[in-house]
């Protein structure tokens, strides 16, 4: 009996400090203009930025549904100069208990794992999780670094995440069915579609985040390995053939003989 | 430069990204296939087909654990073989993995590249950003580089050779992340959507779920995996796994067929890679006809008809 209530307490514990840290990134808008000021500086002028969706959509509100059914405390953490804050404090409007920027230019991928890892490395969560790729660089390659710099187990692109004690189940869609892992906290997890569904802020959230903890730390000064030249936009289409609906059927031939497609 | 590759096993045998990544890893180096070693984990069956692609030289790990501990050997064998270069697709494993390695073995990293890498002094190769809205050309000084290949946008190089395969013996632990079942079979005997060469893909002009056979009959016919826009995932006319565009799957193929699909920009994001895009459409104004390049204004459930009797006709004369 002594040994049952040593355990519940102690499983207790694990759940009410449930720490979760989401690492967020701030983006242009899915229907913003992509323009370039100079050969390697995206043009900003008039362009609303957000948060990157699969950080906002589904990492973020799966963090707060675990945060809501087993207790604990969300953080978000980016890494950018005070521009981020706007998106740190949307984040806090949808419900994480605290922000923390990283005051460091925007850099690579590699310098970005480091800062995180460097912040995370003395916190102890159980759990961070990320988006699978920002919709800017989609590179996908920053919660990876996280792992391996914290010495961390990392599960990319899980469309389900669910937690219990220390257990974690881990649902992954591939071509051919759905992938289940099964591991331990503490994890890194990279966030896919199907894993939350988006929550918009409401008003009390909104309110409520203009007081909630924003700390700005220091950067480690973490060094990029790599650097953009410069940006160039895709080729544009030579413009399209238009075919009448009635000779529709000419369309196989024309991928046949002309598009050599089929 | 002595480049090592990846290779996701996949029932013994190479994937098809992997196998596009030996072929950039051969090109990289000029066709010099002494320079480039496979690496695949996993039990075999012959030389897991890599023979096709003109690869020579093969490492073979039958044993098996999580991606971190395959990291670690990979990262072993680089510092061993004296390595410059890491390349794997930018394929679930090459995710979980890259990264790691570029991180233990102190390498700069590129992912998702599109284009053949230059390594004259500095390294630079481009890849797609912003969604595919355009493209950035990404340098490094590093004498170490790890890169991930973007499926289908380099292809594989067919060439035979013969393949010199060295078993080594790893210790592999997969105690952390245990793949504990693969459930259910979304593509039911047919094409997986991210290595489909020809993708069907049908929206909200399809006016249903019920409506979806023509859909399905062309792509049975051009043999093509069937996609689907975001809000007839979402409305649940089909699954989440057929979303294509940006917050779903993005795509690559020869050929990507939109019916009844206005083309926001979001869904743009994730088809721009494809090759040739055709668009079938009621709404002239739809904004998809201006990133096609073959268009039909009409009703889907009248041209469809039209296209399938084309298709099956072709089929019959090949």
């Amino acid at each position: 009996m002594a040994f049952l209530l040593v355990f519940t307490t102690f499983a207790t514990t694990i759940f009410e400090s449930m720490k979760i840290l989401v690492c967020i990134s701030k983006v242009p808008d899915t229907t913003a203009k992509i323009a370039f000021s100079t050969p390697n500086t995206y043009d900003e002028n008039g362009v609303t930025f957000i948060i990157n969706p699969y950080d906002e959509w589904y990492a973020l509100v799966r963090a707060l549904e675990l945060k809501e059914t087993l207790g604990g405390t969300v953080t978000v953490v980016s890494v950018g100069g005070a521009d981020y804050e706007p998106i740190i404090r949307k984040a806090l409007a949808i419900g994480a208990d605290d922000g923390v920027r990283i005051d460091a230019p925007e850099s690579d991928a590699f310098a970005v794992a480091r800062e995180i890892a460097e912040y995370a490395k003395s916190q102890s969560y159980d759990i961070i999780l990320c988006g699978k790729e920002t919709i800017q660089y989609n590179g996908g390659v920053v919660p990876g670094m996280i792992a391996e710099m914290l010495q961390l187990p990392y599960v990319f692109g899980a469309s389900k995440l669910d937690v219990s004690g220390t257990s974690v189940v881990l649902e992954r869609e591939i071509a051919t069915g759905i992938e289940v892992f099964h591991a331990t906290l503490p994890i890194v997890i990279s966030a896919a579609k199907g894993m939350a569904e988006q929550r918009i802020p409401n008003m009390r959230g909104i309110m409520a985040a203009r007081t909630k903890p924003l700390n700005v730390i220091a950067s480690c000064n973490a060094q990029a390995k790599t650097h953009v030249a410069k940006f160039d936009m895709p080729p544009a289409k030579s413009g399209c053939k238009m075919i009448a609906p009635e000779d529709a059927a000419q369309l196989i031939q024309l991928l046949h003989e002309e598009a050599k497609v089929i | 430069m002595k480049t090592l590759v990846l290779i996701d096993n996949h029932g013994g045998k190479a994937t098809k990204a992997s196998l596009e990544a030996i072929s950039y890893a051969i090109s990289m180096n000029a066709g010099n296939v002494t320079e480039v070693t496979g690496i695949i984990f996993g039990k075999i069956e012959g030389d897991a087909n890599t023979s096709v692609c003109g690869l020579t030289q093969l490492v073979n790990v039958p044993s098996v654990g999580d991606t971190a501990s395959m990291a670690q050997f990979i990262v072993k064998y680089l510092n061993e073989s004296g390595s410059a270069l890491f390349i794997s697709s930018h394929d679930n494993t090459g995710k979980e993995i890259a990264p790691r390695v570029a991180v233990a073995w102190e390498a700069a990293m590129i992912s998702g590249v599109t284009q053949m890498a230059s390594a004259n002094g500095t390294f630079s190769v481009k890849k797609n950003v912003f969604s595919g809205k355009a493209i950035s050309e990404v340098v490094t000084n590093d004498n170490k580089v790890v890169m991930t290949v973007l499926p289908n946008s380099f292809g594989v190089k067919k060439q035979e050779s013969a393949v010199a395969i060295e078993t080594k013996e790893g210790v592999l632990t997969d105690g952390k992340v245990k793949l504990a079942e693969v459930k259910g079979n979304h593509a039911e005997g047919g094409i997986p959507l991210p290595e489909a060469d020809i993708v069907v893909s049908g929206g909200r002009g399809m006016k249903g779920p019920e409506h979806w056979s023509p859909i399905e009959e062309l792509a049975k016919e051009l043999g093509a995996a069937t996609a689907c826009s975001r809000p007839v995932s979402d409305i649940g006319w089909r699954p989440h796994h057929e979303h294509v565009g940006q917050t779903g799957i993005a795509v690559r193929p020869n050929l990507y067929i939109a019916v009844g699909i206005s083309g926001a920009i979001q869904h743009l994001a994730g088809v721009n890679g494809s090759k040739v895009i055709v668009v079938i459409n009621k709404d002239p104004e739809a904004p998809f006809f201006k990133a096609a390049d073959y268009g039909i204004v009409g009703d889907a459930f009248e041209v469809l008809p039209k296209i399938i009797d084309a298709a099956k006709a072709y089929n019959a004369s090949k």
